[in-house]
């Protein structure tokens, strides 16, 4: 056990944990914040995406040690961005959710795209969610959801610039 | 009436309403059986020698513990001696155990069940556990399985043979004597893993007094509860299943996966929550799977292109246990004729025991194994006649009124030709000779079609029935008790979508609980293409049922005699002529607890028997089908071999649609998890022995692998149907692998009979043509 700080969704976070637990096992099952998935263990699937100084990382190929002194958000603090906000939402109603199992993992690349490159062509998309895996979807409707959210946030910039 | 802030709309059915679940999918709130925790929990999980030892049939002849057993954190090794009851399940036949007592008879089969304070630990001892083996000759190959001698998969029984049938129309395979064209072609289709996200999964306590309580990923939570019970001697009313929405099914969570041994846990487990999860790994050794199938057809047709008779042999692959296998074979060969009228007619099917991993249920089971090969043949008689491929399928395409290849006449909502008149009319299709035209350097582009159907519901001799129940809470708002498990079709959703619609009420006053045994009714699986049929059947009985009661048990407090004048709106119920009104919060506090809820029940309709079928158990034939056409325009690198999907075009006849986005959800979904049927998955063994045991090894499609998906729903209605619909969860599924095969014999003159269709594949077929032509 060792003590590792950092921030999570937004507050600071202090943790007495084994530095080589697995961070989705942090996240799961000591912290109960489920919102991340399991789909691999492996790295393959993408459901376990998270974001680590707003950059997208795997938590199942994390351990708690990598985490001291960083700041994590997860599907759980995403919705407290502008940006995450309107990725969730435009999730929700472009018909992007089926199961749901891959789409927070789905939002935090599309949020990790979009904080890189605002204003994204489909294919852009397709490449930035091609290490996301969906079973249910065809990615059709997500592609169209990261693209809406594009465009609600480049008008609402618009709007006010 | 203007519309004012304070009016709130009604759901309506055929608007496309934000699906219910999406916003708490989408916050990461919703939650599934994987997400339970409890206080306390212990870690089970499965001892599977075989795949260790590299065998995949050996007898069992002894289990050595201590060694794991003295592991610190280990609780209790369990073995087929330690199941109570008669350690069996499955179901339709009752013969694959809990924990395997006498032989392995694949590489997956359990031997011991260890609980363990932690996952690390669980981890250790499972490998601590010492099993000896005497391996036994392996049989793999289901025509091997079938030959006189062949060594048995199940000792008790005479032989592999699980299943054998045959469907005969007018003069049967003789009627391929006066055709005046016959084609014929053997194909053979791969084993396809469900690759949902979400693993097999489950936590069980049990409580002092010998009741369980289960939370498990599954399809078919009143099924778990009477294969737990028969499998480990319990009454039906110890058990209680919960079944959050679950992480993707696809038929792979129907079934007992870790239902029986997480149930055995838990009664050794004082009390204490136990928890299993299946890694990816144990998902793709242990998890079921696709059947593969061996085909053989002979299809003629008149010089006119009047299709004349179908003789066909179909070999499903079963593996080691039963599942759903006699079941999946017979709804393949129901299938087998394809969408179109024959009047002769042979079908016949086997269905085999072997060693190989466990095959069951699967979106468009049976079905999408066979018409890869029909859909494959119609194109090479449209070449071999010299007509047009879509005109030749038109030209036979079922009609209204016209009897199907397993001698059932369908009804008024028989859309194949109006599917196929879609594609016609779109630029897809009719702009195709210019694309193919301009395709780049190194490539060859093809365009190639697929008629597809898919037959909903169980089948004759299973009754396919939904008793639905919805509530008025105390407060007034209205919960649907979902019965039948929401795997992320989006039925749930739409039970919110019909409630809302009978009963007039608007999204915020509409919820939905996931099925509880404890709560709910028993109303069948979540599969078949029958969940919102039937349930939603059912729903629609107890909606009007509790609406007239609501409105009745109103005109009392309104002192309005005359219920009619009373209507049902969001949030209240008004007498529009006085203006006086009451809402459903103070209308809810009026009734009695029993009077705030109604049962709805119903049962689909059954086929009348046609009399063309022999050695049919369940489940054949069927009386509701959904159809597609479907559309692939594919690019192919002549240096790699690789197919690029280009453009895919499905059109589906679902009767009427509840909601277009779920709908298009529906067909997206079908279409690319066929995409990777037609160009990459193959769940492969050697010698039983499963090749993948990841992600990076079983390839499934991501967002770089697949087209953009156009999914128009062709008009039509089946009367049956909740609002006119019917379930189109499956369909979609059968189109992709004929339509990228037929789009590449029409690009690159190929015809590959093997699925999937690899570079490697592709590329060998361009070399052997290229050779041919050099001769």
């Amino acid at each position: 056990m060792s003590e590792i700080v950092f921030e999570l969704n937004g507050e600071q976070t202090k943790l007495a944990v084994s530095p080589t637990r697995r961070v989705i096992d942090v996240l799961r099952e000591d912290l109960k914040l489920t919102g991340s998935k399991e789909g691999c263990g492996t790295g393959e699937c993408g459901a376990c995406s998270v974001l680590v100084d707003g950059q997208l990382r795997l938590a199942c190929l994390m351990v708690a040690g990598q985490l001291d002194g960083h700041r994590l958000t997860t599907v759980e603090g995403l919705g407290e961005s502008p940006l995450g906000a309107k990725v969730q939402t435009a999730f929700a109603q472009a018909g992007a959710v089926q199961c749901g199992y891959c789409t927070p993992g789905m939002e935090i690349a599309a949020v990790d795209l979009l904080s890189r490159q605002p204003d994204p062509s489909r294919d852009e998309v397709r490449a930035a969610l091609s290490g996301n895996l969906c079973r249910c979807t065809g990615y059709v409707k997500i592609i169209d959801a990261v693209c809406q959210a594009a465009d609600v946030l480049n008008a609402s910039e618009d709007a006010q610039s | 009436m203007t519309k004012t802030t304070n009016d709130v709309n009604a759901l309506a059915v055929g608007a496309n309403e934000t699906r219910a679940d999406a916003k708490a999918k989408a916050q990461g709130r919703e939650p599934y059986a994987a997400d339970y925790y409890p206080d306390g929990v212990l870690w089970a999980g499965a001892v599977r020698p075989g795949a260790r030892q590299g065998v995949a049939h050996a007898r069992l002849l002894a289990i050595d513990t201590a060694a794991a057993a003295a592991l610190p954190g280990v609780v209790k090794i369990l073995t087929a001696a330690d199941v109570p009851g008669t350690n069996r399940q499955g179901i339709v036949h009752k013969d694959m155990p809990v924990l395997v007592g006498d032989k392995l008879r694949y590489a997956g089969d359990p031997v011991a069940l260890v609980i363990a304070e932690s996952r690390e630990a669980l981890r250790q001892a499972i490998g601590l556990v010492v099993v000896s083996l005497e391996p036994l000759p392996a049989v793999c190959d289901p025509v091997a399985a079938m030959a006189e001698g062949a060594v048995r998969v199940h000792d008790e029984r005479a032989d592999n043979l699980l299943a054998a049938a045959e469907i005969r129309l007018g003069e049967g395979a003789q009627g391929l004597d006066h055709c005046d064209v016959v084609v014929a072609g053997s194909f053979s289709t791969p084993v396809q893993a469900h690759g949902f996200i979400e693993t097999e999964n489950g936590v069980a306590c049990c409580a002092p007094d010998g009741s369980l309580t289960m939370t498990i990923s599954t399809q078919a939570p009143f099924r778990d509860r009477m294969e737990i019970a028969h499998a480990l001697g319990l009454s039906f009313d110890q058990i209680r299943i919960v079944a959050p929405c679950l992480g993707g099914g696809f038929g792979g969570k129907d079934g007992a996966t870790v239902q029986c041994l997480l149930a055995l846990a838990a009664l050794h487990s004082d009390g204490r929550p136990v928890k299993m999860v299946w890694g990816r790994e144990e998902n793709l050794l242990a998890g079921y799977r696709r059947h593969s199938c061996r085909v053989d057809y002979r299809l003629g047709a008149n010089r006119d292109g009047t299709l004349e008779a179908v003789h066909c042999r179909l070999v499903y692959d079963t593996g080691a246990y039963a599942h759903l296998g006699g079941e999946v074979m017979a709804l393949g060969m129901e299938h087998a004729g394809g969408p179109y009228r024959i009047p002769h007619v042979l079908i016949e099917g086997q269905c085999v025991y072997t060693n190989n991993p466990v095959a069951g249920a699967m979106r468009a089971f049976g079905v999408c194994q066979v018409t890869f090969a029909f859909e494959a043949m119609i194109a090479e008689l449209a070449r071999e006649l010299g007509i047009d491929p879509l005109a030749l399928r038109r030209q036979n395409a079922l009609l209204p009124g016209d009897t199907n290849c397993a001698g059932v006449v369908v009804g008024e909502s028989t859309g194949i030709a109006d599917c196929l008149d879609l594609i016609a009319g779109h630029p897809l299709w009719l702009e195709r000779a210019a694309w193919k035209d301009a395709a780049p350097p190194g490539t060859q582009r093809g365009v190639g079609l697929a008629a597809v159907f898919n037959a909903a519901g169980y089948g004759a001799k299973v009754r396919d029935s939904a008793i639905a129940k919805v509530e008025l809470t105390g407060d007034g708002q209205f919960v649907v008790h979902n019965a039948v498990s929401d795997m992320g079709q989006g039925n749930a959703a739409a039970f919110v979508q019909i409630a809302g619609h009978v009963l007039q009420q608007d999204a915020a006053r509409v919820s939905v609980r996931q099925p509880d045994t404890a709560t709910a009714y028993p109303s069948g699986s979540s599969s078949a293409g029958r969940t919102t049929f039937t349930f939603g059947n059912a729903l629609i009985v107890a909606c009007e049922q509790l609406k007239a009661r609501l409105i009745n048990r109103a005109g009392l407090l309104l002192f309005v005699d005359d219920d009619s004048t009373l209507t049902l709106v969001p949030g209240k119920i008004v007498h529009q002529a006085s203006a006086r009104e009451v809402s459903l919060a103070r209308l809810a506090g009026f009734l009695r607890d029993e009077e705030r809820s109604c049962l709805g029940e119903y049962v689909a309709p059954l086929c009348p028997d046609p009399g063309t079928g022999k050695g049919f158990f369940i489940g054949f034939p069927h009386v509701v089908f959904a159809y597609g056409a479907h559309l692939a325009r594919i690019e192919v690198d002549l240096s790699t071999g690789q197919i690029r999907v280009v453009d895919y075009l499905a059109v589906t006849d679902g009767g009427q649609v509840i909601n277009p986005a779920m709908y298009d959800q529906q067909v997206h979904g079908g279409v690319a998890q066929g995409l990777g049927y037609a160009l990459m998955e193959d769940l492969a063994t050697r010698d039983g022995q499963v090749l993948a045991g990841d992600f990076s090894r079983y390839l499934i499609p991501g967002a770089l692998d697949l087209p953009e998906i156009t999914s128009v729903a062709c008009p039509g209605e089946e009367s049956r149907g909740p609002f006119g619909m019917k379930g189109i969860g499956e369909v979609a599924m059968n189109g992709p692998l004929p339509a990228v095969a037929n789009a590449l014999a029409d690009g690159c003159a190929i015809h590959l009979r093997d699925a999937p269709l690899t570079p490697e594949r592709v590329l060998l077929a361009l070399e052997s043509l290229a050779e041919e032509s050099s001769q």
